[in-house]
């Protein structure tokens, strides 16, 4: 077998998520992602389960495998057990891994997931933490989303929230202690190698394409990745 | 069939859900949009329904977003989630309920992970003690907040005020449900009705008094997809779902929208507004949109709670349609305020959609 799909084996989510493909397609029929972009989770699955080295080097290098949303209907629907979506998970963290995903445009775009997200839990103990992000950014939330970002600490308290407060409750502040064991989880459980192999790897291609890179949210390549699309991704 | 077999066979469709003593863990998502329902949901269980339901100070997020957008690997999403399972072993707690269904559906990934690959378990255990010298159990009972409050819909309807019925008419509203992708379809067994049929919004609204509509794309995504709302040269693929469930719900015309999943209520009512905005259409009655409601915010409406302490300010679409039809009173100089009574003036209002 080769090197790339022994690392991929040593994944339970591909394990689970391979069992024999018939290719006959009714993950493709079933997925929201196929029937937006030019995706088709049973090719995916096919070319794993060929085993060939530099078909699943070039998966792991390319656009395909970041256009699946994770809502897992295919889990459902295959008549084999597979399940494209957990397939499609055990790449994308070998493609972080070897740094791979800044090859292909929508897999550089982790950089912003692990800037907003990645770093919210680690700062703050949630996934989301939404003071001061605003519809500059996500314009689709609309006026009212204005309204509470203008009102923020009086519409909570109106919902009978603890925001940033002490004890249990909505929008509590996490404690320091609690944080600090959220971040020695990340560091014996890999989560910080895989952050700093998202920043390493996107310096890196940042100099390759002479964008300027810094450890902000403002920086060239940051924006880069968030808002670039080519636009050559759709059906 | 003979009925004991009928029985045997809906048993795969049937869960257990715990009847009392809950670990309660909220969600990033319903915390930042929909406050209001976790508010309402404790509220509802421990002064409707005298129930203990504690929450631990120090509880954090599943990181499920994070796992689903790729950042977290699955041995950290593992761990952090064996740090909740301890802090409720160490709280004297069983039966943990999460508030969110991506993290509903996290839990039990883990857990079935954990059936089929000890060692895995093993090394996670080994993880949160070097972190944290911690130890957990695993939850003796798994059930989403919604599994709770449809455990208990009949005791709701009972104490309730109102019903979903056209208060004039008598007509039964129409309700459009959706349960979010990762409640049933990973784990069809983990979810009241399975994949194939989800009861567990249809049996509240049923008992509440009203119609659950079927059509077409009823069981297709929001369109989260994770990364492909996070990041925003990807958002087009979260509208485009949105929006095929829309053009699939109209003809049908439905009064309301009922979720389950905290992101979805908020795709939902957002992207009526973002279409509106970019196509100039809408999909309710004369230019508004269909109201979009968690099944804590209609709960809360059934048993009489004012609208603006469950939050309903806080949607894009306005939900007042669904209060008139259902005679619902209400005080709309009151929408705005804030705790104290004080104005906190008002959204300016969206070109297209009526509010």
């Amino acid at each position: 077998m080769g090197a790339l799909y022994d690392k991929l084996m040593q994944d339970v989510r591909f394990v689970e998520g391979l069992k024999a493909c018939i290719n006959c397609g009714t993950c493709t029929a079933i997925c929201p992602a196929a029937s937006f972009y030019r995706y088709d989770p049973r090719s995916v699955t096919d070319i794993v389960q060929t085993r060939d080295e530099a078909a699943i080097e070039a998966l792991l290098k390319g656009e395909e495998i970041w256009y699946c949303g994770e809502c897992m209907s295919c889990k459902t629907r295959c008549p084999r057990g597979n399940t494209p979506g957990l397939i499609i998970c055990a790449l994308r963290s070998l493609s972080q891994d070897l740094g791979y995903f800044t090859e292909s445009e929508k897999g550089r775009q982790q950089l912003a997931v692990k800037r907003t997200v990645g770093q919210w839990i680690l700062d703050h103990g949630y996934c989301l933490y939404l003071e001061g992000v605003g519809t500059d950014l996500h314009p689709e939330q609309g006026s009212v989303w204005d309204w509470i970002q203008q009102n923020w600490h009086a519409v909570f308290e109106r919902m009978g929230a603890n925001y940033q407060g002490e004890g249990p409750g909505i929008l509590r502040k996490i404690p320091e202690e609690t944080l600090d064991e959220i971040r020695k989880i990340f560091e014996v459980s890999g989560g910080m190698d895989r952050f700093s192999s998202i920043e390493k790897h996107s310096e890196m291609k940042a100099r390759e394409m002479g964008l300027a890179f810094d450890g902000t949210n403002d920086c060239e390549y940051f924006s880069h990745v968030y808002k670039t699309n080519k636009k050559d991704h759709q059906q | 069939m003979k009925k004991e077999g009928k029985e045997q066979l809906w048993k795969d469709y049937q869960k257990e859900i715990a009847d009392d003593r809950y670990f309660y863990v909220r969600s990033c998502v319903r915390q930042n949009f929909f406050p209001g329902s976790e508010t309402a949901f404790l509220k509802i269980l421990q002064e409707e329904l005298g129930k203990d339901v504690y929450e631990h100070p120090c509880h954090t997020t599943c990181t499920g977003i994070g796992y689903h957008a790729d950042v977290v690997p699955f041995d950290t999403a593992m761990t952090v989630v064996a740090r909740q399972f301890a802090i409720m072993t160490e709280s004297g707690y069983h039966n943990l309920v999460p508030s969110c269904i991506t993290s509903f559906g996290l839990y039990t990934e883990i857990l079935e992970t954990w059936k089929h690959f000890p060692e895995v378990e093993a090394r996670v255990r080994e993880y949160l003690y070097k972190a944290t010298k911690r130890d957990f159990r695993v939850p003796e009972n798994l059930a989403h907040a919604s599994d709770v409050i449809y455990k208990f819909r009949s005791e709701i309807a009972a104490k309730g005020k109102f019903r979903l019925v056209h208060h004039e008419t008598g007509r039964p509203l129409k309700v459009v449900e959706h349960i979010g992708c990762h409640y049933a379809k990973m784990f069809p067994d983990k979810g009241v009705g399975g994949a194939e049929y989800p009861y567990v919004l249809t049996g509240m609204i049923e008992e509440w008094g009203g119609e659950v509509v079927d059509y077409p794309e009823r069981r297709h995504c929001c369109g989260f997809g994770f990364r492909q709302y996070l990041v925003q040269a990807n958002r087009g693929y979260s509208m485009s779902c949105s929006h095929k469930k829309f053009e699939s719900m109209e003809p049908y015309a439905p009064d309301l929208i009922l979720t389950n999943c905290p992101g979805c209520p908020m795709f939902l009512d957002r992207w009526q507004y973002a279409i509106s905005e970019m196509e100039g259409k809408t999909y309710g009655g004369d230019g508004q949109g269909i109201p979009v409601f968690t099944y804590e915010e209609l709960a809360g409406l059934v048993l009489g709670y004012n609208p603006w302490d469950l939050g309903l300010q806080m949607h894009q679409v306005a939900c007042e349609p669904v209060l008139d039809k259902m005679g619902i009173p209400y005080d709309a100089a009151a929408k705005y305020l804030d705790k104290h009574g004080h104005s906190l003036g008002q959204p300016l209002q969206p070109q297209k959609l009526k509010v």
